[in-house]
């Protein structure tokens, strides 16, 4: 399990950075769903399955979408 | 304020930031060694004191209750507020088009959404057995209902989640939680103290009236979420028109 911890930490760390320096909305979007995703792996692998839930329906989806209308809303002024 | 100083200011701040970052982070316990009494405590008591077998939907709505009701009412304060800023403007807009053209895209995303409807409920009944609850399994309901939006298109979106629905969803949920712990209160005890039979452990008949407030919570939860997203695309197709 160790190696495995080691390897999503060390995702987890390269997707926050990626999170930070995306710069167009579309993309952060995205982004910080797949960052979401990393984080309900590396949830579930800390035997969290509760959080894991949690961190799914809001990180992976509720989130983003907040983000993507936003960046339409924008889009179309 | 000189460049220099800015950039002097900077380094030091930070400096003495990342000094006490490490710091503290150096006083932590090692990497999955945190035991805490305060769950050693309740992983051994929760299961025969509450009849339960998911110790968090215990902490969440039995021990910790009073502090879910807070929470519970920060996401009801967060979406009126998004709901106040914004109703008011869409209400002179046009209503969204439908723009769904492929007729298998609708069958497979209004069956998915199906799928997922029945995954949520699965998630909040189960909510105090397996992990899971009124939060996750409410916003996994509201999930569904986003789907629906894009596999079928606003109007079905619509007609399925009535706006006074909705919102009486939502009150209803949220006051239940206040009222389960008034009764509580009725029956002598403290505000939110577990009453009722606690039933078979493992069987949805279980846990008393954490069962309750676990459908409270997954009430206002869903129906928050659903106004949310309600909010925010019709705001979408405000611009689009």
């Amino acid at each position: 399990m160790i190696p495995l911890q080691a390897a999503l930490i060390a995702l987890v760390a390269a997707g926050a950075l990626a999170v930070v320096l995306t710069r167009s909305a579309v993309r952060l979007a995205l982004m910080s769903s797949l960052y979401g995703l990393v984080l309900v792996v590396f949830f579930l692998v800390l035997q969290a399955p509760d959080v894991a839930l949690s961190e799914l329906v809001v990180g992976v989806v509720g989130f983003p979408l907040v983000i993507l209308v936003a960046a339409a809303v924008e889009r179309g002024r | 304020m000189s460049r220099s100083f800015r950039i002097g200011l900077f380094g030091a701040s930070a400096a003495a930031l990342a000094a006490l970052m490490l710091w503290s982070v150096a006083g932590l316990p090692a990497f999955g060694q945190y035991h805490h009494e305060y769950g050693r405590i309740l992983n051994a008591s929760a299961p025969s004191e509450r009849h339960v077998t998911n110790v968090v939907a215990a902490v969440v709505f039995d021990y910790r209750g009073f502090d879910t009701l807070g929470e519970e009412f920060i996401l009801f304060a967060a979406v009126m507020g998004i709901a106040l800023l914004l109703r008011e403007v869409n209400e002179r807009r046009p209503q969204p088009r439908d723009d769904v053209g492929s007729d298998a895209l609708r069958l497979l995303g209004v069956g998915f959404a199906a799928g997922l409807l029945v995954l949520g409920l699965y998630v909040v009944a189960h909510g105090y057995l397996t992990p899971g609850g009124g939060f996750q399994g409410g916003v996994v309901v509201a999930s569904a209902f986003l789907l629906l939006y894009l596999a079928a298109g606003y109007r079905a979106f619509h007609a399925l989640t009535p706006r006074s629905g909705v919102d009486f969803a939502g009150s209803t949920g949220a006051g239940g939680y206040a009222v389960i712990g008034i009764v509580s209160m009725l029956l002598g005890a403290a505000f939110l103290h577990n009453f009722g039979p606690l039933g078979t452990p493992g069987t949805l008949a279980s846990g008393g009236s954490i069962a309750f407030l676990n459908v409270a919570s997954a009430l206002e939860v869903s129906a928050a979420f659903v106004l949310l997203y309600t909010e925010f695309l019709e705001e979408l197709a405000a611009v689009r028109s």
